[in-house]
């Protein structure tokens, strides 16, 4: 879900034609709709609240003992790479594949465009559970191409790589409509590009701020992924998470409260990169 | 002319590799026997009673979840939008909102055992301070209503963050056109409101039930598989924990694509009304 596509509240230009006379009151907010607020509030910090201070408690005081328990455990380290070397997989993966398409499509094939809208909402009508099922049909050796993927790394990317299609096509089809694909991609022939240049040099540092949004969202996916990883037996941190969990709840609070903090990161930094418009003027027309 | 397919073929073959060819495997072995013969027998497996129980649970759980979340998700963004409250909680909301809906899963679920479990915090607080017990009032959260109430987490968030555009496009100048007419603050919204706004209201709440019932993740962390969902079952088979002939679990599979393809259809169709009032 694309935060940055929040539209302007009209009571603000509205408001400035139309300031009410001094001592005029506002309308108060209506009862339920305070309740829902508070009770909202509510309902949403406690948990996190209570997760921190579980992380934070044994029963026995203030101690730091929950976070060095999985802190000095090789497990915890060993499944965070195994997660980190397949975010980064997908992550480079999903640009590498969807970017130069999209550009593609933008350019060339406007009428393309959806088909790849469908495409890249497939994700969403086949949940995770029915993509295992399928993967494993497919390509557990027994399909009708008797390749066997299930259990090389390439299976998890790939199907991590179809659970980003959605944010990353998205994100990064949005950037390139905000720019002048065409114009660029004129003057930069003129000049003698090729199309690799084109991609990399002149469209891709305008459409930065998508890509890395879009890449951010991607990485926080695959890091709290864990239907793919579960059933097809990869240790990845999530399962890790769920098996400390098990038997330790304040080692799971603290590994939990880690996980939320990977979110935060991820999605703040995406907050902080949508402030930046994406280029409008072309560089080579400085 | 088709010199410009060659542009958009890897992401074809990637996703046909990936998606396209495991999903219609599925749909076809859901109509196929064990012979490659085409049947609809495996789609008795629906009557077998846990399978049933299962879709029970699984449409219930979404369905409810739904209903609450589009209900508080919606009242959250009215009341964000409203034009009495403060201008700084609609950004914190929206924000917060963002980041909520991608919590779902194995942290969400350990989150409310540490608040809600036997040993949770709010569990501990309301036994140690208020000397109240959850327990003895019948409240588990390892039940249908305890699930219930760990995915409002992510469904509420979902509705507040379709709900704002929407509700934002709900134009000042319609409720002052209404007033200058003599209409009430009921007659607006019997006659304006609620005509443009149940449509999306309605898609959004598809959305979520949709979005419910493909979950797998929070559900398994909580329970390890003890509570009985559709998408727990395909799970189990995956993972060889249950026989199912492959073609039944297809069948099962298939009846999911089915109803969360209605779902997005439906809310897609509802979309485009929307945007007649609400650009």
């Amino acid at each position: 879900m694309s935060v940055a596509t929040e539209r302007i509240a009209p009571t603000v230009g509205a408001d400035a034609r139309t300031v009410p006379p001094a001592g005029f009151r506002r309308s108060r907010l209506a009862f339920p709709l305070l309740v829902a607020l508070v009770v909202g509030t509510l309902y949403f910090l406690i948990p996190l609240l209570a997760t921190i201070q579980s992380s934070l408690d044994e029963g026995r005081g203030f101690t730091f003992d929950a976070y060095r328990n999985f802190l000095r455990d090789g497990d915890f380290y060993r499944t965070i790479s195994t997660s980190l070397f397949y975010a980064f997989l997908t992550v480079v993966g999903s640009v590498v594949l969807i970017f130069p398409t999209a550009y593609w499509v933008n350019l060339r094939m406007p009428w393309f465009r959806p088909v790849m809208t469908l495409v890249t909402f497939l994700p969403f009508v086949i949940p995770p559970v029915i993509l295992s099922l399928a993967l494993q049909q497919a390509w557990g050796g027994t399909g009708p191409i008797p390749i066997a993927l299930v259990g090389t790394p390439l299976l998890l990317a790939g199907a991590y790589v179809v659970l980003s299609f959605p944010y990353m096509y998205g994100a990064i089809d949005n950037g390139l409509r905000a720019m002048d694909i065409h114009t660029l991609t004129e003057a930069a022939q003129s000049l003698g590009a090729n199309l690799g240049t084109i991609l990399i040099r002149v469209i891709l540092p305008n459409l930065w701020p998508a890509v890395v949004s879009g890449a951010l969202l991607s990485f926080s996916i695959v890091m709290g992924e864990f239907v793919l990883a579960s059933l097809f037996n990869y240790f990845t941190f999530p399962i890790y998470l769920n098996y400390r969990g098990q038997n330790e709840p304040h080692v799971a609070a603290a590994l939990t409260v880690f996980s939320f903090a990977i979110t935060w990161i991820c999605l703040g930094l995406i907050q902080l990169l949508s402030r930046r418009a994406p280029g409008a003027a072309p560089v080579a027309t400085r | 002319m088709p010199l410009a397919w060659l542009g958009v073929l890897p992401f074809l073959i990637f996703a046909f590799v990936f998606l396209g060819l495991p999903t219609v495997l599925v749909v076809i072995g859901a109509f196929t026997d064990a012979n490659a013969h085409p049947t609809l027998g495996n789609f008795s497996i629906l009557t077998q009673h846990n399978v049933l129980n299962a879709y029970q649970t699984s449409i219930a759980i979404s369905g409810v979840s739904a209903v609450g979340g589009a209900v508080v998700g919606f009242l959250l963004a009215y009341a964000a939008l409203h034009e009495a409250s403060y201008r700084w909680i609609r950004p914190i909301l929206v924000t917060f909102s963002g980041v909520a809906s991608n919590f779902a899963g194995v942290p969400l679920a350990y989150a409310f055992i540490s608040t809600l479990g036997f040993t949770g915090t709010l569990t501990l607080l309301l036994n140690n301070v208020f000397h109240i017990s959850l327990e003895q009032m019948g409240f588990s959260l390892y039940t249908f209503w305890g699930l219930a109430l760990i995915y409002l987490y992510f469904q509420i968030p979902l509705m507040v963050l379709l709900m704002v555009p929407t509700i934002q496009g709900l134009r000042r100048e319609w409720r002052e056109a209404s007033e200058s007419l003599g209409a009430s603050t009921a007659q607006f919204w019997l006659h304006v409101g609620l005509p443009i706004l149940t449509p999306p209201v309605l898609a959004a709440s598809l959305l979520l039930f949709g979005n419910a019932f493909g979950a797998y993740a929070t559900a398994y962390a909580l329970a390890q598989g003890g509570i009985n969902l559709v998408s727990i079952l395909i799970g189990y088979f995956v993972a060889g924990n249950i026989s199912f002939e492959p073609n039944a679990a297809d069948a099962m599979a298939s009846g999911m694509i089915v109803i969360m393809t209605f779902c997005i259809l439906v809310f897609s169709v509802l979309q485009r009304r929307t945007s007649r009032w609400i650009k």
